[in-house]
This record gives C-alpha cells, sequence and structure tokens, in this order.
C-alpha cells in the first residue's frame, strides 16, 4: 500500500518534515514527485506522533511545501544488482549513466537480487582470517605494506600528492595468484567531473575494463547521496563476492568527502558536534562502510577495501584518518617530501603499516625472505633517517661509517625501491631482489632482522 | 503465577534511531529492565522513566518499526546466565551465542531478532555432587563440579544470597544446564536449583573480603614484568594511538598471562581480530596444560559495526562472567579492546537522550561509570568454601585498552581512566614508527604494585655469583640506566654520541642493548614472545653484569669501544629469540663466556700494553 501525502510542514537543508497523519515504518523509502514532474527519494529518520522527518538522499532544490506529493513505498532503499553491472559505470544509487554527459542511460539494470544497501552486520564467528595477498605491481606495497584479501587498508594522502595515479595503478594491475576470478569496484565519492572522466579512461585503455564496476558521485552532486554511494558499492561488492564466490577489490576515494557530507547532514540535525564540528558518530559510521570486508565461512570470495582520503592539511592526527586508523586494518601513508623529491609513490614508511600481512607472507605465499626483508629495509630506513637528521645538525664529516653506508642506503632505497613508473607492474619476486640490491649497500652484520640463511642465500646477489 | 499480559504491553510512541519512546509502561517498570519489541523480537533496555512515557535503548536496528506497535515488559534487567559452556565460546554484547546464531542462519550475516538462549540446552554435562544430603549450605560454597573441558573444573557454586540445609542432591551423572540438580531448604521453603546462575550485569557479584595483593600476573612481556608490572587483582590501563600496539599486548597476555581464565572483549573493533583470536586460540597448546589456549577464554564480540547499544553493555557482561570464575576461585583476567569504543557508545546513546554534555561531548556520569568497572577488579576471599572446606581465594584483573583521538592522552576516557588503575602502560606511536615493540614508553608509563610483589620475586633467582641483587634492585638500576640515557639525548644530538665522556657513552651503549635485548619482543616470534621469569632475570643480569665490568675497565682506561667489540654482545643480544623458557642454563654459559671474554680482553691489553 502507498499512502500519498501533499503538505510539508518544513525543509531544512536535506531534511524534510511532515506532519504524521499515517502509519509509515522507520527507514522507510519516500518518492517525492515535485509538480515540475521531476522526482526525489528520501527516507523516514525520525517518527513521532507529530512529526515524520524525511532525509532526501537527492538535491532537495524545487521541493517546495505545497506542490510536491509524497509516496511511501513501504519498504526500505534497496538496490538491484546483477552480473550485467560489470564493465558500467552507475550512480550514487545504482542507475547507469554517462560519464562524459553524466546523463542516466535509458537501459535499466534487470535485478538478479534486489539488497538493502546499510547491509547487516558480518557474524565475527563466521568470519575466516584473511591469508592471501594481492599483488598491486607497486614494490613499495607489495614488499612493504602486502595487500591481503578481506583487508582494508587505507591510504592517507593530501592535496596534490599523487594519490590518483596511485588509485588508477592499483585499480589496472591488482591481482590473484590464483586463477579465481577477480572484480574491481571504483567507487568515486565527491570527485570532479574531469577526475572521473580520467579515471574511466584509464580503466577502458587497461583492457580490462570488462572486471571493473565504477561508482561516480560528483563533487556537485547532493549530500545525501554521498553517504550513500559507499553503501552502494559495498552492497554490490558483497554480492558478487559471498553470493558469487569472486574476489572483489573496492576502492573508495575520496573518504574525505564522504565524512565532509556526514558533518553538514549532522549539522543540519542540530547534533552535538565531537571533534571539529564532526558527529561522536564518525567511527560507527566508518565502521559500517570499512567492516564489510573480509571473508566469510561458506563463500569463497572476499571482499577487500582500499579506502583514499585526503588528510587536510597533512594532519594525520585530524580526525578523518584518525577514526580511520583505528578502524581499518593498517594504513599507507603518503609523503609531500618524498613527492617533493620526485619519488613516486611517495609512500611515507615509518607511518604505514599492514596489519594483516604477517600470516600472509612468506614461503608459501610469497617468498621466504619477504618477512624479514621487509621489517629490514623499514628497521634500517628509520636508522638512516635518525642519521639524515644529525647529518643536518652535526654535518656529515662527523659521522661514523656505519652512518653513512645508512644515508646511501636510504638513497638507493628511495630511488630505486620505492619509486617507479605508472605503467610499471613488478612481480614480488622481482621487488624482493631489488630489495636485495639495496640491502646490499648496508654491511652483511647490520643486518639484524634477517635470518641468517637469507642472509647467506641472498646478499649481493644482484 | 499468571499476570495480566496486558499489564505488560506498551505502544511505540517515537522512533529515533536505536531509541525508542513507548507509552502504556511508565507506571510498572523499573530502571534498566529489559523489554521485547514484540513484532521483531527486538529486546532494548529501560534507560528514562518519565510520568507519561519511557525511553528504551534497543540492542538492535529499528528498521521497519512503526509506531503504536507492541512492546512487551520483560521484568527484568539485562542478565547474565552463568553456568557450563561459556568457556572456548563467542558471544555478542548481550551474550548471544555467536556460533549458534550461525548455525541456525546458515549465513555470515546476524540478522536481528535472532532469540537463542546463551547456553546450550542440550548439551549434558557430567555433574559430580560433593555435598551430601543434610550438608549445610552457604553461599558460595562448592556444591559439586563439572569438567567444562580437560582444562578447566566448572565449580557449581550455591548462588549468593542462597544458605540452609540441602535436602535432596542429584548422583553423579549428565544433566542439561536446566535440570534440576539439587534442593536446599530455605527456613522452611525447599526451593530447586540447576546449573545455571542468572545475574544482572550491573550489579557486583558479593564476595567475603579483599586481600592485598602479593603475586604478580606474569604476562612474559619484559618491559611490563620488569618495570611495570602488575598484580593478581589488579588494574591496568593501555592507552595508545592506533598501530601502537593495544591489541597485539592484549592478545599476547591473553595467550601467555598467568591467569587460569581469560575473558576477552573486543569491544567496537575489528571483526577480522576475533576471527584472529578464534583461529589463533584454538591452535596454540596452553604449555601449563598441554590443551588448547581456547579452552580457558570466553571471547565477547560487538565489533564496531555491530549495535552500540549493545556494544555498551559488552563491558559489564564481561566483567559478569569473570566475576564468576573468579567466585570458584581461579584467577581471572578481564581484557577489554577497546574502553575508548564502549565509551563512545555510551556518548553515542547519552545523545540521542539529549543530555547535557560534560567534556569531550561525554555524559557528566562516564567517570561513575568507568570506576564502576575498574572498582570490580581485586584479589578475593569468596563467599562459601571449596569441596575441602577451604577458603577459596579468587582474583580478578582488569586490563582496559583506550584509544585517544590523536593519542593525546589529555582527552576524556584516558584522563579519567588513570584515575582508578594503578598501571598505566603509555604505548608511545613514536616507538611504534620506528618498529620498537611492544611501543611501552618508559618514561610515561607507571605501576604501583613493584613493592607488593618484591617478596614473590625475591625467591626466583639464579644462583649466579658474580651478581646478587634481586628483580627490584635489577629494576632500579635499569630505570636508572634508561632515565640516564634520556637525560643524554639532547646533548647526543648537539654534540655527536663520539664527543660525549666516556662513562656517558657507555650508558647510552647499554641503554641501547636494554632496548635490544630486553625491551623490544616480537610478539609473533615463537621463542621471543613470552619470557619466563627466570629467563628474564638471567637476561636482565647479563647485561647489568656487562655494565658493572664495563665500568671497570673504563677506570683501567680501556674504552667503549673496546666493549663494543666483543664478539659476546651479538651473542648476547639474540638470546630472547634463540634461548627457550626451559634451557635458561644455556644463557649461564653465555654469562661465563663474556666473563672470558672480559678477562682476556684485560690480558691482550695488558700484554700489549696500553
Ligand atoms: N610486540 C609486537 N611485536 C611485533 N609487532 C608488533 C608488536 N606490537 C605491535 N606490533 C605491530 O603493530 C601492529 C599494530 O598493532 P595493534 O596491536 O593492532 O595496534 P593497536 O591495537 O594499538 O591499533 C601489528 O599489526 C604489528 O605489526
Ligand atoms: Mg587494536
Amino acid at each position: 500500500m502507498t499512502v500519498i501525502y501533499n503538505k510539508i510542514n518544513q525543509i531544512i537543508g536535506p531534511l524534510v518534515f511532515l506532519e504524521n497523519k499515517h502509519s509509515v515504518q522507520y527507514g522507510e523509502v519516500v518518492n517525492i514527485i515535485m509538480n515540475n514532474g521531476e522526482s526525489r527519494n528520501g527516507k523516514v529518520v525520525r517518527l513521532n506522533e507529530e512529526v515524520i522527518l524525511i532525509e532526501i538522499f537527492e538535491d532537495t532544490k524545487g521541493i517546495s511545501a505545497t506542490n510536491s506529493e509524497l509516496f511511501f513505498t513501504n519498504d526500505t532503499f534497496k538496490l538491484n544488482i546483477s552480473k550485467d553491472m560489470m564493465g558500467g559505470t552507475f550512480n550514487s544509487l545504482g542507475k547507469p549513466i554517462d560519464i562524459e554527459t553524466k546523463k542516466l542511460l535509458k537501459v535499466d539494470i534487470i535485478p538478479e537480487v534486489r539488497r538493502d544497501i546499510n547491509g547487516i552486520p558480518i557474524n565475527p564467528f563466521a568470519r575466516i582470517y584473511p591469508n592471501n595477498v594481492i599483488q598491486t605491481g607497486i614494490s613499495g606495497i607489495d614488499g612493504l605494506f602486502t595487500l591481503i584479501r578481506g583487508q582494508k587498508l587505507p591510504i592517507f594522502s593530501g592535496q596534490g600528492i599523487s594519490h590518483n595515479e596511485l588509485a588508477a595503478q592499483i585499480v589496472t594491475q591488482a591481482k590473484v595468484f590464483t586463477d579465481e576470478s577477480f572484480l574491481i569496484i571504483f567507487c568515486g565519492i565527491g570527485i570532479i567531473h574531469d577526475e572521473a572522466i580520467s579515471y574511466i579512461d584509464k580503466f577502458r585503455m587497461s583492457g580490462n575494463v570488462q572486471n571493473i564496476i565504477s561508482f561516480i558521485n560528483f563533487a556537485d552532486d547532493p549530500v545525501m547521496e554521498r553517504l550513500m554511494i559507499p553503501h552502494v558499492a559495498l552492497t554490490t561488492a558483497e554480492y558478487f563476492a559471498f553470493d558469487k564466490d569472486m574476489h572483489v577489490l573496492v576502492v573508495l576515494i575520496d573518504m574525505t568527502n564522504y565524512a565532509e557530507a556526514l558533518r553538514e547532514l549532522s549539522l543540519a540535525k542540530e547534533e552535538i558536534p565531537s571533534r571539529k564540528g564532526y558527529p561522536g558518530h564518525i567511527y560507527s559510521d566508518f565502521a559500517r562502510i570499512y567492516e564489510r570486508s573480509g571473508l566469510i565461512k561458506g563463500s569463497k570470495g572476499s571482499v577487500t577495501q582500499i579506502p583514499i582520503l585526503t588528510m587536510p592539511n597533512d594532519d594525520i592526527t585530524h580526525v578523518i584518518p584518525d577514526t580511520t586508523g583505528y578502524i581499518t586494518d593498517g594504513q599507507i601513508v603518503l609523503s609531500r617530501d618524498l613527492q617533493k623529491k620526485e619519488i613516486y609513490p611517495p609512500f611515507e614508511i615509518l607511518a604505514s603499516l599492514s596489519r594483516l600481512m604477517k600470516d600472509a607472507i612468506g614461503e608459501d605465499n610469497t617468498r621466504e625472505d619477504h618477512s624479514d626483508v621487509s621489517s629490514q629495509l623499514i628497521a634500517s630506513y628509520s636508522y638512516a633517517l635518525d642519521a639524515r637528521d644529525l647529518v643536518s645538525i652535526v654535518g656529515e664529516e662527523s659521522l661514523n661509517a656505519e652512518q653513512r653506508s645508512l644515508l646511501k642506503f636510504a638513497d638507493v632505497f628511495e630511488k630505486t625501491f620505492l619509486n617507479q613508473s605508472i605503467e610499471e607492474n613488478r612481480s614480488i619476486s622481482e621487488t624482493l631482489d631489488i630489495a636485495w640490491k639495496v640491502l646490499s649497500y648496508l654491511p652483511k652484520n647490520k643486518l639484524n632482522r634477517i635470518h641468517k640463511k637469507y642472509i647467506e642465500k641472498f646478499y649481493q646477489r644482484g | 503465577m499468571i499476570k495480566s499480559k496486558i499489564k505488560n504491553l506498551g505502544t511505540i510512541s517515537e522512533i529515533n534511531g536505536s531509541l525508542i519512546t513507548v507509552k502504556g509502561l511508565e507506571k510498572i517498570v523499573r530502571l534498566h529492565d529489559l523489554i521485547k519489541v514484540k513484532k521483531y523480537n527486538i529486546i532494548g533496555e529501560i534507560i528514562q522513566i518519565y510520568s507519561n512515557r519511557i525511553n528504551i535503548q534497543c540492542f538492535e536496528n529499528t528498521e521497519h518499526l512503526k509506531l503504536n506497535e507492541k512492546v512487551i515488559y520483560l521484568e527484568e534487567p539485562l542478565s547474565m546466565e552463568l553456568g557450563p559452556g561459556l568457556l572456548s565460546n563467542v558471544f555478542d554484547g548481550i551474550q548471544r551465542p555467536l556460533d549458534k546464531i550461525y548455525e541456525l542462519e546458515k549465513s555470515g550475516f546476524i540478522k536481528r531478532g535472532i532469540d537463542i538462549p546463551s547456553l546450550s540446552r542440550d548439551k549434558k554435562w557430567d555433574f559430580k555432587p560433593l555435598k551430601k544430603i543434610n550438608d549445610i549450605l552457604n553461599s558460595g560454597d562448592v556444591i559439586g563440579i563439572v569438567e567444562e573441558n580437560p582444562t578447566i573444573s566448572h565449580y557449581i557454586l550455591v548462588p549468593p544470597g542462597i544458605e540452609g540445609k540441602l535436602v535432596y542432591i542429584r548422583e553423579e551423572g549428565e544433566y542439561t544446564v536446566l535440570e534440576d540438580l539439587y534442593k536446599v531448604n530455605i527456613k522452611g521453603n525447599a526451593q530447586n536449583f540447576n546449573m545455571i546462575q542468572k545475574w544482572p550485569v550491573t550489579k557486583n557479584r558479593p564476595f567475603y573480603k579483599k586481600l592485598i595483593p602479593k603475586e604478580p600476573l606474569i604476562t612474559g612481556q619484559r618491559i611490563l614484568d620488569l618495570l611495570f608490572p602488575i598484580v593478581k587483582g589488579g588494574t591496568v590501563a593501555v592507552p595508545g594511538g592506533f598501530g601502537t600496539g593495544k591489541t597485539v599486548i592484549q592478545q599476547s597476555l591473553a595467550k601467555w598471562c598467568s591467569a587460569d581464565i581469560i575473558i576477552f572483549i573486543g569491544c567496537g573493533e575489528r571483526g577480522n581480530e576475533i576471527a584472529d583470536v578464534l583461529q589463533q586460540f584454538a591452535k596454540l597448546i596452553d604449555p601449563r596444560s598441554g590443551r588448547p589456549l581456547l579452552e580457558r577464554i570466553v571471547l565477547i564480540a560487538n565489533t564496531s559495526n555491530m549495535p552500540i547499544s549493545a556494544r555498551e553493555s559488552s563491558i559489564f557482561s564481561g566483567i559478569t562472567i569473570a566475576e564468576y570464575y573468579r567466585d570458584m576461585g581461579y584467577d581471572v583476567t578481564l581484557q577489554a579492546d577497546s574502553t575508548s569504543r564502549w565509551a563512545e557508545a555510551l556518548r553515542e546513546i547519552s545523545g540521542l537522550l539529549e543530555e547535557m554534555p560534560a567534556e569531550g561531548g561525554y555524559p557528566a556520569y562516564l567517570p561513575s561509570r568507568l570506576s564502576s568497572f575498574y572498582e570490580r577488579a581485586g584479589i578475593i576471599e569468596t563467599l562459601g568454601k571449596d569441596n575441602l572446606k577451604n577458603n577459596k581465594i579468587g582474583s580478578l584483573t582488569v586490563i582496559g585498552s583506550i584509544s585517544p583521538p590523536a593519542g593525546d592522552f589529555s582527552e576524556p576516557i584516558t584522563s579519567n581512566t588513570k584515575r582508578f588503575v594503578q598501571t598505566f602502560w603509555a604505548l608511545d606511536a613514536e616507538l611504534a614508527y620506528e618498529k620498537h615493540y611492544p611501543a611501552v614508553n618508559w618514561l610515561e608509563s607507571y605501576s604501583n604494585y613493584p613493592r607488593y610483589i618484591r617478596d614473590w620475586w625475591s625467591k626466583i633467582d639464579l644462583n649466579w655469583p658474580e651478581i646478587e641483587f634481586d628483580w627490584f634492585d635489577c629494576r632500579a638500576q635499569i630505570n636508572e640506566i634508561l632515565s640516564r640515557e634520556n637525560e643524554l639525548k639532547n646533548m647526543t644530538q648537539l654534540v655527536g654520541q663520539e664527543n660525549l665522556p666516556e662513562e656517558q657513552q657507555l650508558d647510552i651503549f647499554i641503554a641501547k642493548i636494554i632496548k635490544e635485548a630486553i625491551l623490544i619482543q616480537n610478539a609473533f616470534d615463537d621463542i621471543d614472545a613470552f619470557t619466563g621469569p627466570i629467563k628474564m632475570i638471567a637476561l636482565i643480569k647479563i647485561i647489568l653484569l656487562l655494565y658493572r665490568e664495563s665500568k671497570k675497565l673504563l677506570e683501567e682506561d680501556f674504552y667503549v669501544k673496546d666493549i663494543r667489540g666483543l664478539n659476546i654482545i651479538e651473542e648476547i643480544l639474540r638470546i630472547k629469540n634463540t634461548i627457550p623458557n626451559e634451557e635458561v642454563e644455556k644463557i649461564g654459559i653465555i654469562k661465563d663466556n663474556l666473563m672470558n671474554e672480559l678477562k682476556s680482553l684485560k690480558r691482550i691489553h695488558g700484554v700489549i700494553g696500553k
């Protein structure tokens, strides 16, 4: 049954207030038909004996208090999902769009299933602990912060740092080692039109576009859609992973835009703001997104997430990266200093971490020496940075031989290991070989994080 | 007793997220009792009572609910089912068994409104009676035993508040948790009891008296057992920014600490971490029992994406289960990762209620809630006696992680928690960046327990004639060296280490060895993960010996670089991950080699002259 209303009390931002005269469901979707024939969707977010409060998903411009009709659909928001989506581009509500014109396409997806986009929590008991590698072909990631199937590994970047290139490179290069099917879902959150076109163009050129599904929310799209699109992308991902047994990698960019939308809506609702005006529940909101990743008993697929965000003022303690880091399985931080030194990708080594790699790398998965090599590289680089600091204070002359070798090591490490071209796709084995060339700038007896047998086998190999 | 059903029904008058308002029950309900939304089987807790309505915090998502739908008053507060079958299990924040939910749903997702009893109703437990008819029973007495698993005997206790004469008890045999086991004549009324006790989560379980702690809880983490020890029955806060190692410390303790039983609460954190614990603990063997570690653990998992009100309950659910095992006379630890997520849940609920926020948006009652949690720790003499009529001593140690925003310890959760805990393990992002784990900052952390446990430690020693002082003195010396190194830090930065006087260079050198050989500990290395008390004392003594002898050498005009060049140093650095706890005598050999190398150093220099 559909209930029809035609009187709105108030409209404030994305919020519409109605007098409560009928029996509606909490969370129910509402269609609003405006007098010019356009329609909008919203959902019930607060309900009492006097008032129904509705959040409008789309633009509220043009909705007027008297000339709009509201239809209650008797259901919560459902997304249509189908295999036909592969290779396609969609808007925040899962409708196919043309990326160049932003227009809705006249085709409709014939759904295999319809799913509630908010999802339901994964039972922690049903989770399988992730331990298989996804190769990105990027040495910094594969070698030091290995991405694992089922992981949520964010990239913390800053304005003007090369995360767009990195995101596109990951999307086009990522692969699993097995011959199981692999799908990439790209979710652009509040991105500008030019960037969106350039992404889609790169995907088309990659020759792999049939295995990519893109969801795009443009920078000038309404706030509510910004909050929905990650859930739309992840609902799609869960379907392909857990119903169709595929390995799905979801790239979400830019989560900062999501957080800003959250703040805007929260302030419109007059919630008590917490840090920097963001609502206290931002942690739970982020968690509802990030925790939609992993592996589940009984299905062969996985959902892996790479959320990318720009840190306001490069500040890692800002609410958005801080809250993210507390939820995700590690973080990869990009460095403005390395970017200035023309190192691509500019990974900030010491601040980065992949929490799930320890059990997933090594002999049976990547290579026997992987774990030792990565911790040695990081440890030595950390000492080298201390030595660099010292140079700036006491000058290079007062360094001892050990410190000098560290300085050399750090330079080579940045220039040959971290640095690679946007097209360069390295295997993990190639990455580790480069690592040994770099480590060979250090004396053998300083490699105390590496087991002796690997030193015998690999040192000076190159 | 038949109650009029109508009396127990109310209707929904407002829905705002997980908060609902109900009319019609305000005259009969008690605060904190539970209700159920009839149509969807959603449970909620009454958190405010007004003259014309009540406010309820639902434990699950409220989508599809409508106004005027029926709500049933359940007439009891959130309570734990206490009895056999808790161990090795994983429950959500309101004690729903997640394994059973998985079996029932045949899906990896938790749908709402699932109603399954916490403890299995079908499983039969082998009960052995330990009391006879006509025995006089007191609260807390052990009436019988159930072997809950090969590691832990589950003592069936007379519930608190119950006293009287035993008039009936079953013979040894297999019973389910609900079958009547025994009957007590309480002031003329005979009352039946089964294996289950129900206990409200916010009510402390009573005990006879609190004792003074004397025994350390050995963590196997060198920096903790040496510098910032805890006791059985103690309280600890572990604050740290993300990635500083809170969860790894919590898991390491759950694996290796010297408690009998672990209650591990994943409170608002990652689902993968729960999967990790379940998987690892099923495989890992407890060296003391030779059995899987999972047999001594109860997991409570209310991950970050699960409903916040159940997250808020999970902490108290966990501590109630912990007290129950404590009352059997066990040493129990409760580990909550992370209490900040609990406090945030409290804040979210308070926000929905539009309460006046205090600091950081948290409600003004945050400190009192925190203290009501940490105050449930302690070592105690329980009510009642064991089967041999001895007093039972049990302990409950509480270890709470804190996740301060931006890693800033001045925020409300950290600063308030500090008021209620005796030990503070401050995790430091700088150390974590350098991959110095555990990233416990030795200047900022503290423990109030060392003097309580000095006697215990003085009995742990290896009779090395060369070096005689005990744990307490070792601690003092190590602390001294570390703080001297800290004072020298700025100086080193300015002039370079090479230009400092020799004694100061020695302090820096020894401090570096202390960090590498003792403080840094790899939780993922089979040998390094746990260091037993003897091995730790040996390791410390060998370093302090090196220090003492080196000082003498400096007096004899040797240089620090001579000492640095000793081959034995590398061996000392590798003790932690090459010599297992059971082979401490090998450290004795390294010590002898050290003494010999020092001697020959003198000899060579003696011959060629300096
Ligand atoms: N004792 C340790 N040994 C080795 N690695 C550690 C240790 N403690 C922490 N780590 C590393 O730090 C990472 C983050 O630790 P974790 O406990 O998850 O941090 P937090 O809970 O504080 O966010 C781990 O995944 C691991 O790589
Ligand atoms: Mg953690």
